[in-house]
């Protein structure tokens, strides 16, 4: 008998992540850290594991050099496995033809041969930019128990932005009728989160017609969705109550990290019954100093503070000199923020030195959130305008 | 060269003199600067000296020793033909686990006959330093000593028993003094309980010690031999914390809130621990921290001063931690007052406790305990 896996993981990382400015120009989005320790890519990967999925194809095509060395062999995870475990697929060449992922159907498409080898009877598809914690065996669950072809994820928003989203227009039972894609009247709150389950056989026989379909645009939510439900396929929602955040954007991103505070938090990343893994980086505790002083913060392993840390987020090895000031902040690692600096409702990425200067604008005041590229140096006296977005050093006064 | 050597830890030795945090525990799972164990500096300055097969010897409590080292992974040292090889302890009706420096290596002559390795450092886990074994192993080799035992130069030690060398100008041993009495005023060159020896010529000794009927190691072989064995002593300028008493340990943690040991110790990043999957640290409104080592897990709520905080420990609202050790998970509730005080893992202290020792003598109190 074949071995096999009774559901395998496919998660597309493969998105460039372009409204993230300067935070992707050398990495793919799943990449970007958050929340002092973690990346974008734990969340998914840690649900998998969590849920019994041990078994996750990791799709990367944009940057993937970062995220690769990240997910490495997956046991932080605990995704090495045998049998299993997190694969990277790359896009790769091939006898008869070599390409490019197209779209998010072609790049699972190309990976058919990855699925396969494990027998499986359903497929999860998965996106690496999302805030969230779910247990993806009970949509599994429901599932098999509606006997559905597709099962969508699906999340109640609020109806004025219902329009942003793809919508799912569902009967009583769940079952879906419709799909809109960004509706400008919406008929329901009902938003697609991206996640599905497929049957695998129905998954794999429309990704084959649609590889053959020129004029589709090899996309799960505009092409293979669709043509399943024309074709009459029984397709379901499974409702998910509980945080779930696109961090795609700047200011979601900033948001999303902010919910990680306060006593009760709005998102726990530590709960025990859920734990969130992470490839940690290897640092000594905390230091505050005499000088120093962190209110409502979260901070990870071996920053050193001297200065004021408020209502922020740091990555490991921050270093906050005497007299600086960060507030309303995410502060991603290695980052040197020396004495005199203020920084105020910004992201700041890896690696950068903020000398004596102005980064940002006070929340209440400022028109957006400022954003500093990985390794760039902000000089002493210098002023960066709330809503910035740098990726290039800015010499001082 | 690296690859020619092979560690040996005695992970229990020295234990005595640490009741109170060994009782539960091996020497070499002591908690230690907010998220090490003692065991992490002897393990990361072998690796970093490219020693790739280690020898952990155990005796007894070592349950959280192979919990702390898991695979070995955390080193580097999850490696085919090497990397960590838990020797644990061998007893019978007739032989007793051991007792003695002596008898400890005899207990592990088997392991030392069947590896190819030239040398051997035998590393102890009662003292706190980053190290650079390759440099002493080449100071090993320009000597062509026998045995090289690596020394820092300190005035008092609280230890039971310990050695210290009479070197002379070319580093060469010339007596080996046991528990000398020091007067806290002189420097003195101590033993720090690490040492470099061919591995061949370690087992004719022990064999010869079988032979003769000798108990100890120290007294009946190197400090009688001193004059027929080519004995060199290394001299170790950098920090050397000895955990050789309750207030040694309490005074060298507290020596971790300097940032010039700080950065001796971590500042390359390269002593390596066990990673987990403690989220970050949560500073909430009302906290007030100075001078403080703060690790992964942490929900601070009131106030922590010149203090070391492990993973996954609660301050409650209103409470004040001063100059104290607070080990893994322990739960402080609020309006809780704590000066000089160490507690060990998985304490429990009510709303309202105010508890305090002094630097002398830190108020300890013992895992699990719910006060």
């Amino acid at each position: 008998m074949q071995r096999k896996k009774e559901c395998v993981a496919m998660l597309l990382a493969g998105g460039q992540g372009s409204r993230l400015y300067a935070l992707t120009n050398n990495i793919a989005k799943p990449a970007v850290p958050f929340g002092g320790k973690y990346r974008i890519i734990d969340f998914p990967l840690s649900n998998c594991i969590n849920s019994g999925i041990d078994t996750v194809g990791v799709l990367t095509q944009y940057e993937p050099l970062e995220l690769n060395e990240y997910v490495g062999n997956g046991q932080p995870w605990d995704l090495d496995r045998a049998f299993g475990g997190v694969h990277i697929l790359s896009p790769y060449q091939a006898k008869k033809k070599s390409s490019w992922f197209e779209g998010t159907a072609n790049a699972i498409y190309q990976n058919m041969s990855f699925m396969r080898k494990y027998n499986p009877d359903y497929v999860l598809i998965l996106s690496g930019d999302h805030i969230y914690k779910m247990d993806y065996a009970k949509m599994l669950a429901t599932h098999k128990k509606t006997g559905a072809a597709c099962t969508i994820a699906a999340i109640e928003v609020p109806i004025e932005e219902a329009s942003r989203f793809g919508i799912l227009n569902v009967k009583d039972d769940g079952s879906i009728y419709q799909f809109e894609e960004k509706p400008k009247i919406p008929k329901s709150n009902l938003a697609s989160m991206g996640i599905y389950i497929f049957t695998a056989d129905k998954l794999f026989s429309y990704l084959e017609a649609d590889e053959k379909n020129p004029s589709s645009s090899k996309d799960f939510g505009k092409d293979v969705l669709p043509a399943m439900l024309n074709a009459g396929e029984k397709m379901y929602s499974y409702i998910f109550k509980g945080y779930w955040k696109d961090v795609g954007t700047i200011s979601s991103l900033w948001e999303s990290n902010m919910d990680l505070l306060g006593a009760e938090p709005v998102f726990d990343v530590a709960d025990p019954d859920w734990k969130i893994h992470s490839r940690s980086a290897l640092a000594p505790p905390v230091y505050v100093g005499n000088t120093g002083k962190v209110v409502n913060s979260l901070m990870a392993p071996g920053c050193e503070i001297d200065g004021l840390v408020e209502r922020s987020v740091l990555s490991c090895n921050v270093v906050v000199e005497k007299g600086a000031v960060v507030r309303d902040s995410v502060i991603m690692a290695n980052t040197v923020i020396k004495a005199g600096a203020t920084v105020n409702y910004s992201i700041v990425d890896e690696n950068v030195v903020i000398e004596a200067a102005t980064v940002g604008e006070e929340r209440s005041k400022a028109t957006g959130i400022a954003v500093l590229g990985a390794g760039i140096k902000i000089g002493a006296g210098a002023n960066v305008k709330g809503g910035a977005m740098l990726d290039s050093d800015v010499k001082g006064e | 060269m690296a690859n020619s050597t092979l560690g040996i830890i005695f992970s229990n030795i020295q234990e005595k003199n640490i009741p109170e945090l060994s009782k539960r525990r091996t020497m070499a799972s002591i908690p230690f600067a907010g998220r090490y164990r003692l065991v992490d500096f002897a393990l990361s300055n072998m690796v970093n000296a490219g020693i790739t097969a280690v020898g952990i010897s155990t005796k007894s409590n070592y349950q959280s020793l192979i919990d702390h080292l898991g695979s070995g992974k955390d080193w580097d040292l999850a490696r085919k033909g090497g990397g960590i090889i838990l020797l644990p302890p061998y007893s019978n009706d007739m032989e007793k686990p051991y007792t003695t420096r002596l008898e400890a290596l005899m207990a592990v002559s088997g392991f030392l006959a069947s590896r190819r390795e030239e040398y051997v450092v035998i590393y102890d886990c009662d003292g706190v330093a980053r190290m650079d074994i390759a440099d002493m192993l080449r100071f090993h080799e320009e000597n062509d000593a026998d045995i090289t035992m690596a020394y820092s130069e300190q005035k008092s030690i609280d230890a039971h028993y310990y050695i210290t060398l009479d070197t002379d100008k070319k580093s060469r041993v010339k007596h080996i003094n046991i528990t000398p009495k020091l007067n806290g005023k002189t420097k003195v060159n101590l033993y720090i309980n690490v040492m470099i020896i061919k591995r061949e010529y370690l087992l004719d000794l022990m064999q010869r010690a079988l032979e003769h009927g000798h108990t100890s190691f120290s007294r009946d072989i190197l400090a009688k031999n001193v004059e027929d064995m080519r004995i060199f002593g290394y001299k170790f300028n950098g920090y050397y914390a000895a955990i050789d008493s309750l207030q040694g340990y309490y005074k060298h943690s507290m020596e971790q809130l300097d940032k010039k040991v700080r950065d001796e110790l971590y500042g390359a990043r390269d002593i390596y621990t066990k990673v987990g999957d403690s989220a970050p640290t949560r500073y909430l409104e009302g906290a007030v921290v100075n001078n403080s080592l703060i690790a992964d897990g942490c929900t601070i709520e009131g106030t922590v001063e010149n203090s070391i905080l492990f993973r996954g420990v609660k301050v409650g609202k209103g409470s004040v931690i001063k100059n104290s050790v607070v080990m893994q998970k322990t739960i402080i509730g609020s309006n809780v007052k704590l000066d000089a005080v160490i507690t060990d893992k998985n304490v429990v202290i009510s709303d309202r406790r105010t508890l305090s020792g002094c630097a002398e003598l830190p108020y300890f109190i013992a895992k699990g305990t719910m006060l």
